[in-house]
């Protein structure tokens, strides 16, 4: 079964002067539990539409999206958010941690939408994701006092703290140097493997994207597989 | 919800100064709001017991006294006083006696002056609630004093000199003969009562006026307030039945629940109310401009919880008690302020001056201030809520 499921998907705007813009055209993917795959296009290729559409944030035009083999369709409203909550996982290429917040608060975040357990033993967990990208000792440091790659490995231990079973990268080395966004990488490979999520990683970096097993390019809309030379 | 909570308060902590200055204006408001239903209640008080103080304590009842329908003579005093015997043992009254006015006159260092005198049972100074400045009120034991005992105004011991009561200090009434009278009180000062005034009880107006001097007594009895309406018919008809056919009886309700009159301060709480409502209008005025504006700030902030999973309801309700949360914060100093205003010495002073009965701080001004400051709150959250809620996510990421 299918962890994610792409069929023919578009995606179109309506541009102001009535015309319409065709961002995405005919996207299949599959993606398996465990998978890692990545995603390379050029700025406007529609890599954040895609990416808006894999973590359940966006529907198509048309074609089909399935999730777990349920229709987005029927996971309307509230019950995509909590999906997307529980399954989803987002790394960002800005960290995007919130400002003021300690690096245990941001990463409690998500879990601050869970129930049950999970809800009540926040701190917890966060502590121990936190202690498992190496930032033990730096739980209680806000944004402003970490370096690039100790806030994203911050926003890696948010992302992972609900076990999501689907990780999205959107240019998760982008900020940072060449050395620190391998590290980076590495980190959420190992992370990401160990746990059995799926992680796809959206980048304009060869280097980066030749690290997942399956690779694609989006170019003008459209998916391909990226064939290996060798 | 719990989740909600925690959200909205970590925001209100991340941005307690923002939060708190954008809530002094609240705290303002809801302190004005508190502190006029508050003064308003000391005023009450104050007012309550200076109308208790002319007709007695609800609910006080009042024989006038009763006439000959055809003569127009009063009854025989000793068998009115008799009858009012009947009646309080009857009925087991506690606080009941005559009142009767007569005109005096004091001796004085400059001379001889017309002094006011009211004849008195012990019992009326707590059914009018009678004040000492010095000394004390009458007791029991003072109706066996060959000397009559008297509570004098501070104007009479003013210008007797200020004796002091410990020395016995007395004093010449001219009625029937001249009579020496003992000074045991001194009334306060009170702008509504004549300056030259005394008390004496019954038994010493009988020893100081002329029969001819004195008015017809009149009875008063402080009853419980839902036996008043039975009681005072069941008086009337006792008194009428035992002085017999032709006798005009009048027992009638004194105290002033039984006026009906409207309450004289309402026009000015209701001014003031108008403005604490406008000073809190105008505080959630800017609270919903300082928050919209915060709110389009936070908008990636929104957009990475909405990432995590949060509901468009959850983000709604975070973004409403976030505002509210910080309201009622605001409401709970701006109650604060208000109870140390209104329980202030110098303000209860000012507003109530003699006030017997410690009032406590009206619960309700409290209710109505934390109500209103979380009614702020959620007018002036809504807005930036509904904001909110219509952020698109990674558009908000991105931004």
């Amino acid at each position: 079964m299918a962890l994610l499921s792409l069929e023919q998907v578009t995606r179109s705007v309506l541009l102001p002067d009535g015309e319409r813009l065709e961002i995405l055209r005919g996207v299949d993917l599959t993606v398996e539990a465990g998978d890692h795959l990545s995603i390379v296009g050029r700025s406007g290729s529609g890599k954040s539409t895609l990416l808006n559409l894999l973590g359940l944030l966006d529907t198509p035009t048309s074609g089909r999206i399935a999730f777990d083999d349920r229709p987005l369709e029927r996971l309307a409203g509230g019950r995509r958010d909590r999906t997307r909550g529980r399954d989803v996982g987002f790394v960002f290429q800005q960290f995007n941690l919130l400002p003021g917040r300690t690096a245990l608060e941001n990463a409690m975040t998500p879990l601050l939408y869970a129930r049950g357990r999970d809800f009540w033993r926040r701190e917890r967990i966060a502590t121990q994701m936190l202690q498992r990208v190496g930032l033990g000792d730096r739980l209680h440091s806000t944004p402003d006092r970490l370096s690039g790659g100790e806030q994203q490995r911050v926003a890696i231990a948010r992302a992972l703290v609900r076990g999501p079973r689907l990780i999205l990268a959107d240019e998760p080395t982008g900020a940072l140097d060449v050395d620190t966004g391998a590290a980076v990488m590495s980190l959420l490979d190992e992370i990401s493997s160990a746990s059995g999520a799926a992680l796809i990683t959206i980048t304009h970096d060869p280097a980066i994207a030749a690290m997942a097993r399956r690779r694609f390019r989006l170019e003008a809309g459209v998916l391909e597989p990226i064939v290996a030379a060798s | 919800m719990i989740g909600a909570l925690i959200e909205a308060w970590a925001e209100f902590r991340v941005h307690r100064a923002r939060v708190l200055m954008s809530l002094i204006g609240v705290a303002i408001a809801v302190a004005a709001l508190a502190g006029v239903v508050g003064i308003g209640a000391v005023a009450t008080q104050a007012q309550t017991e200076q109308l208790e103080r002319g007709g007695g304590r609800p609910a006080t009842l009042v024989l006038t006294p009763p006439y000959d329908a055809e003569t127009g003579d009063a009854a025989d005093p000793a068998r009115l006083e008799a009858i009012f015997r009947q009646v309080v043992e009857r009925y087991s009254i506690t606080y009941a006696g005559a009142v009767i006015w007569s005109d005096s006159r004091i001796q004085f260092a400059d001379g001889a002056d017309s002094v006011m005198l009211t004849a008195v049972a012990p019992a009326y100074g707590p059914m009018h609630r009678v004040e000492i400045a010095t000394g004390r009120w009458f007791t029991a034991f003072d109706e066996s004093r060959l000397s009559p005992a008297l509570v004098v105004s501070e104007a009479v011991w003013q210008r007797l000199g200020a004796p002091d009561l410990a020395t016995n200090p007395t004093v010449t009434v001219y009625g029937a003969q001249p009579t020496t009278g003992v000074i045991v009180g001194v009334l306060p000062p009170d702008p509504f009562a004549p300056s030259l005034q005394a008390y004496v009880l019954g038994a010493g107006l009988a020893a100081i006026a002329a029969p001819a001097q004195a008015a017809a007594p009149m009875y008063e009895f402080w009853v419980p307030l839902e036996l008043a309406d039975t009681l005072q018919e069941r008086i009337r008809a006792e008194v009428a039945s035992a002085l017999g056919e032709g006798f005009v009886v009048d027992v009638q309700r004194q105290d002033y629940l039984a006026w009906g009159t409207s309450d004289p301060l309402e026009p000015i709480r209701v001014v003031l109310l108008g403005i604490a409502g406008l000073i809190l209008a105008l505080g959630a005025l800017s609270l919903v401009n300082i928050a919209l504006v915060t709110v389009r700030q936070r908008v990636r902030e929104i957009g990475i919880r909405r990432a995590f999973g949060a509901t468009a309801p959850r983000v709604f309700l975070a973004v409403m008690l976030e505002s509210v949360l910080a309201t009622l914060v605001a409401g709970v100093l701006g109650v604060v302020l208000a109870i140390v205003v209104v329980q202030s010495e110098w303000v209860r002073g000012f507003v109530a001056p003699g006030l017997q009965d410690a009032v406590p701080f009206p619960a309700e001004a409290a209710v109505i201030g934390l109500v209103a400051a979380t009614a702020v709150g959620a007018l002036a959250g809504l807005l930036p809520a509904l904001v909110a809620v219509r952020v698109k996510v990674i558009d908000a990421i991105r931004y």
